[in-house]
């Protein structure tokens, strides 16, 4: 079947960072950084799918302050995403990382890249050096956290220059650093969630004190997480343990589902946003695995009918095995406008755009 | 001839000349007309001599009777005179009979009065007999009950009852009945409380009962208390051969055997004379209440002997036990015809059964306290060297041994058990004629719940070791090893010879029969364990890739790469991944065959990679994505994560490239100097020296060390490498 074959879209440059664009429902569209230590080659890609025909359509934005490391949507605006960057600065020709909120410009549609309208720089010089990731509050359009070293920073980003209106500070023997946070959906305006080393904490942001821990979450490093977007208390977790986790943060001793499928550093793990059965999992082994943890899904499978749903029950385990990419992947979203879509970012600049295979969808309908 | 011819004619043929017929003018007629006159000439003759014979012949006769008839006349006038007298003295006896019988009845009827008052006076006297035998009984069943001697005492009452009853009305006899009644009562009441009483045997109660019943007491009643009281003294018995202390199993079955079975043999065998077989008796209603009785008490003891033969399994003699058994089984089989509708022997099977399989079932438990033994004691060993010498090749000896000691001794201790087990099919033993039991013991108790049991024990207890989120702390990873190692040896050659031992010792395969189905094959095992080891020895390799990967990735994060000063030396942390590697190898290759790698001189290779790593140089540094994908497509594609054999080298590489993998994966993540990738630069160079030896495909090795530093020259911010010349001579300074 030709709907099975994934769609190519290739870049100059290595990449590493890539966001849905979560506010455009209606068109499949993803956006990439690129990352090249020529400060001022960067740019910003924003790639259409069409559906139709199976095509590539792309926008190029100049991003020329660094090199991208992370890059996140708006939940509101189609048109406005952070991005966390490392320049140069002048003063000691030392890198430094950057966050800062662009919007991309509507006009002149045709040229070959256009500078991003850049909204406003995030001031984090003082809290630490890594910036790791600003995220966009899942519904308050005004609010996005900013995650840089041991601190996360909540802005009001409502006005020319974001205001600083909460900081969580983790405190730690080794001086802690976090290596990435996320909103915690699930506990919509109160709870962030950061990971350090093997450790991943929630922060309940109205008394700036920890929820909740689950301590050696992976024998290594925590790369990412990602909340169950329907089930409340469920989150799924990877590392550098080559295994993805998936929690129910009431019992934090033990992981509900453990997968070790891949056999290298797990980057990214992504719920399917309508059917939590799924979940994708990028790893620098180049491979990116469809796996089903209908366990602990939201809605068991013997809902959708009443006969025969015992043996219509899928077991947990791999679905699809996508080793299309030829470097390491570091990033893998689903598509915002259509669920069964999904991109996934190798490091060699390659995008491939996927669509749940016909045989597994059937599954879920 | 037909009857007209018959009449028409005379009878006889008249021309027959000796015929009573013969009719001589016919016959002359006849010669003349049809003879010539020789034939008649001579006819003439022959007639004439014929008569002359004949004559002759006639003459002879008349003569010799004429003497006899004359004699015949003397003889009768002889006997004519005789008779006359004869006449004379049979009157004469007539005479004197007359006379003799005119006496006889003039005494008889003088005799006649004596006799009758003689008969009379003899019937008084039996009479009198009688009635002193009356008299005298009370007294005597007195003295009969004193002496204990009570059936006879019974007895003489039942041959007086119905006189007694009979005469009962009479004043006299009424005393003779009451005194009698009296006695027999207190007869009755002595029978009753004698088997009653504890002490008295089955058999002594089964006669007094016996006597009871004679004196036509209640069945049902005498039934129900017998049955009672037979009952109290079977629990008292089986009470007793619980509690005495000290005895063995089989002084417990002899026991048992002796004291209750036999015991409730007689009471059954007793019950069934006295009630069932009346058919005076309610037979079946009798019959029911016996076996239900039986039934009952043997259930009691089934459960006794089960708890014995538990607790003697705790302690443990198996030859002891399996005689025991069989002494308890034979002794069932043989009373087995106790009661009709329950098999014993079957139950007895059943518990001989149950016993072999708990036998089983204990041994498999000390067959996995064993194992967990053995291997709790290969990782104290295994930690114990590493305390005094950090030298590899000590710890790796231990290896070699601890595996063979390890499978050797496991092996061993399940022939043990196997051996131990074979008591249970001696020959000569009861049970062993019992298909059921042997089919059960050998098929499934002794190969599937003993052999193979342990043998999935063994492969899960492995396997365990592999699990995430262990509870116990992650084993030395050279244990890893030993237990691959130990699966390896375990499916190579231990099950074949465990299997065939048991199969060998326990005849399965002439018992296998219709439960074939449920058996598990041997390359079943074989796989499981195969496959155990394929599990074990990639967590091992996940877990030496992981730790190395820990080393190289700290390195890497906490170095500040963009203030780097010149490379002088390689980093330690390089030095130590080789230690590190040299360690692992001497402990994989203790354990482990070198494994097959392409044939290559290992001279010319480094050489044709140097000059490879300089094109791919000056690849990197033109700093195009396009150029660098397309050398990607025309290099072979490299499978980073291939399977791992169970080979040195395959292990090794499959550490190496996780480790490298990681080292790329760091570099990418961050900014480099110029200095920065120059250092990167000299550690390649110097894993690129060493690590060659470690791996199948050195082509692997080069590949991921150019993509590290490719990588680190895309990362670099002024890229400026050093001089290979120069990288060469501080990698060969150290």
């Amino acid at each position: 079947m030709d709907e099975d074959k994934p769609s190519l879209y290739g870049l100059e440059f290595p990449a590493r960072s890539l966001a849905a664009q979560i506010a455009e429902t209606e068109v499949v569209r993803f956006l990439v950084g690129t990352q090249s230590l020529k400060f001022a080659n960067n740019q910003i890609h924003l790639v259409e799918f069409d559906e139709k025909n199976g095509t590539l359509n792309s926008k190029v934005y100049q991003h020329d302050v660094g090199e991208v490391w992370s890059l996140t949507s708006s939940p509101k605006d189609p048109n406005v995403l952070s991005t966390c960057y490392n320049t140069l600065r002048q003063e000691d020709n030392d890198c430094v990382m950057k966050s800062a909120l662009w919007r991309m410009p509507e006009a002149s549609p045709g040229d070959a890249s256009t500078p991003l309208e850049q909204l406003c720089l995030f001031d984090t010089a003082q809290y630490g050096t890594q910036v790791k990731v600003t995220a966009f509050h899942p519904t308050e359009t005004e609010q996005a956290a900013t995650v840089v070293d041991n601190n996360v920073l909540i802005w009001d980003v409502g006005e020319a220059t974001p205001r600083l209106t909460y900081k969580v500070a983790f405190e730690g023997k080794g001086h802690p650093r976090f290596t990435t946070g996320k909103w915690n959906h699930q506990q919509v305006s109160s709870q962030f969630a950061t990971a350090n080393d093997s450790t991943i904490r929630g922060w309940d942001l109205r008394t700036s004190k920890q929820a909740w821990a689950i301590e050696n979450a992976h024998s290594q490093l925590v790369r990412d997480l990602d909340f169950n977007p329907n089930r409340l208390f469920f989150v799924g977790t990877c590392g550098d343990d080559a295994s993805c986790k998936f929690w129910d943060l009431r019992q934090t001793a033990a992981p509900v589902v453990t997968m070790a499928k891949h056999s290298h550093w797990v980057w990214v793990v992504r719920y399917n946003q309508v059917r939590d059965q799924l979940v994708l999992s990028a790893s620098s082994d180049g491979v990116l695995l469809l796996s089903s943890v209908a366990s602990i899904a939201s809605a068991p499978l013997e809902e959708d009918d009443g006969d025969g749903d015992e043996a219509k029950r899928m077991p947990d385990g791999v679905l699809a095995t996508h080793d299309q990419h030829e470097d390491s992947v570091y990033c893998v979203e689903w598509s915002a406008a259509n669920p069964w879509c999904f991109a996934s970012l190798s490091y060699d600049g390659r995008l491939l755009i996927n669509k749940v295979a016909r045989s597994i969808m059937i599954m879920y309908l | 001839m037909s009857r007209a011819e018959e009449r028409g004619k005379p009878l006889g043929n008249p021309y027959d000349i000796n015929g009573p017929y013969f009719n001589p003018d016919m016959y002359l007629q006849k010669i003349l007309k049809e003879s010539s006159l020789k034939q008649v000439m001579d006819k003439e003759t022959e007639v004439v001599r014929d008569t002359q014979s004949l004559h002759s012949e006639m003459q002879t006769l008349v003569y010799e009777n004429y003497n006899k008839f004359i004699s015949a006349t003397d003889t009768i006038r002889k006997m004519k005179s005789d008779f006359k007298k004869m006449e004379d003295e049979m009157d004469m006896l007539a005479k004197n009979m007359g006379s003799i019988t005119s006496f006889s009845e003039s005494i008889s009827s003088t005799l006649q009065d004596t006799r009758q008052h003689i008969s009379k006076l003899s019937g008084v006297h039996t009479l009198l007999k009688r009635l002193q035998f009356l008299f005298k009984l009370p007294s005597k069943l007195k003295s009969q009950m004193e002496v204990g001697n009570y059936s006879e005492a019974v007895r003489d009452y039942l041959h007086t009852q119905r006189v007694l009853e009979q005469y009962g009305n009479l004043e006299s006899f009424q005393g003779i009945q009451q005194d009698c009644n009296a006695i027999l009562k207190e007869l009755m009441d002595q029978l009753r409380t004698k088997f009653k009483s504890q002490d008295c045997s089955a058999k002594e109660v089964a006669e007094s009962i016996d006597l009871l019943l004679q004196l036509s007491e209640p069945a049902e009643v005498l039934c129900a208390e017998f049955l009672n009281h037979s009952e109290s003294r079977l629990v008292t018995q089986l009470q007793a051969l619980k509690i005495s202390p000290g005895q063995d199993i089989i002084e417990f079955v002899d026991l048992g055997s002796s004291g209750f079975l036999s015991d409730l043999c007689f009471v059954a065998t007793s019950f069934t004379d006295m009630f069932v077989n009346k058919s005076n008796y309610h037979d079946e209603e009798m019959s029911a209440k016996l076996s239900f009785f039986v039934k009952t008490n043997m259930d009691k003891y089934f459960e006794l002997v089960q708890w014995r033969v538990e607790l003697e399994q705790e302690v443990g003699d198996t030859a002891m036990l399996v005689r025991a058994l069989d002494r308890f089984h034979r002794r069932l089989t043989a009373i087995n015809t106790l009661t009709a509708d329950t098999d014993f022997a079957m139950m007895a099977t059943e518990i001989v059964i149950r016993a072999g399989r708990r036998q089983c079932r204990s041994h498999l438990h000390t067959l996995k306290a064993h194992l967990a033994d053995s291997l709790t004691s290969v990782r104290q060993s295994l930690a114990a060297p590493r305390l005094t010498s950090q030298e590899a090749s000590t710890a790796a000896g231990l290896s070699t041994e601890l595996v063979t000691s390890l499978v050797l001794s496991t092996v061993e201790k399940i022939k043990g058990v196997l051996q131990d087990l074979k008591v249970f099919l001696q020959p000569e033993l009861a049970f062993m004629s019992k298909r059921l039991f042997v089919e059960s013991f050998c098929v499934e108790s002794v190969r599937e719940c003993l052999v193979v049991g342990f043998i999935h024990h063994l492969t899960a207890t492995a396997r365990s070791f592999t699990a995430q989120n262990q509870a116990v702390p992650c084993p030395t990873l050279a244990l890893l090893l030993i237990l691959t190692k130990m699966c390896l040896e375990f499916e190579s050659t231990s099950v074949q010879y465990l299997l065939k031992l048991t199969d060998e010792w326990f005849n399965v395969e002439e018992h296998c029969g219709q439960i074939m189905q449920g058996w598990t094959d041997q390359s079943e095992i074989c796989t499981e364990l195969r496959s155990a080891a394929q599990d074990l020895v990639n967590h091992y390799v996940r877990m030496q890739g992981l730790a190395i990967s820990q080393m190289l990735r700290k390195s890497v994060e906490t170095r500040d790469w963009l203030h780097s000063l010149e490379p002088r030396t390689v980093r330690a942390v390089m030095k130590r991944v080789m230690e590190e590697m040299a360690m692992v190898e001497t402990q994989v290759g203790m354990l482990f065959e070198e494994g097959s790698r392409p044939e290559r001189s290992s001279d010319s290779s480094r050489k044709t990679h140097s000059r490879h790593q300089h094109r791919s140089l000056t690849n990197w540094s033109s700093h195009s994505m396009a150029a660098t994908n397309i050398h990607k497509l025309f290099s072979e594609r490299i499978e980073i994560f291939a399977p791992v054999e169970f080979s040195k080298v395959s292990i090794l590489t499959g550490i190496i490239k996780i480790s490298l993998k990681t080292f790329l994966e760091c570099v990418r993540l961050r900014t480099f100097s110029k200095y920065g990738l120059q250092q990167i630069q000299v550690d390649t160079h110097y894993l690129q020296l060493y690590l060659w030896r470690f791996v199948a495909d050195e082509n692997l090795v080069h590949f991921l060390l150019d993509e590290i530093l490719g990588s680190a020259i895309n990362r670099c911010l002024d890229p400026v490498l050093m001089e290979p010349s120069v990288v060469e001579i501080i990698c060969e300074r150290i």
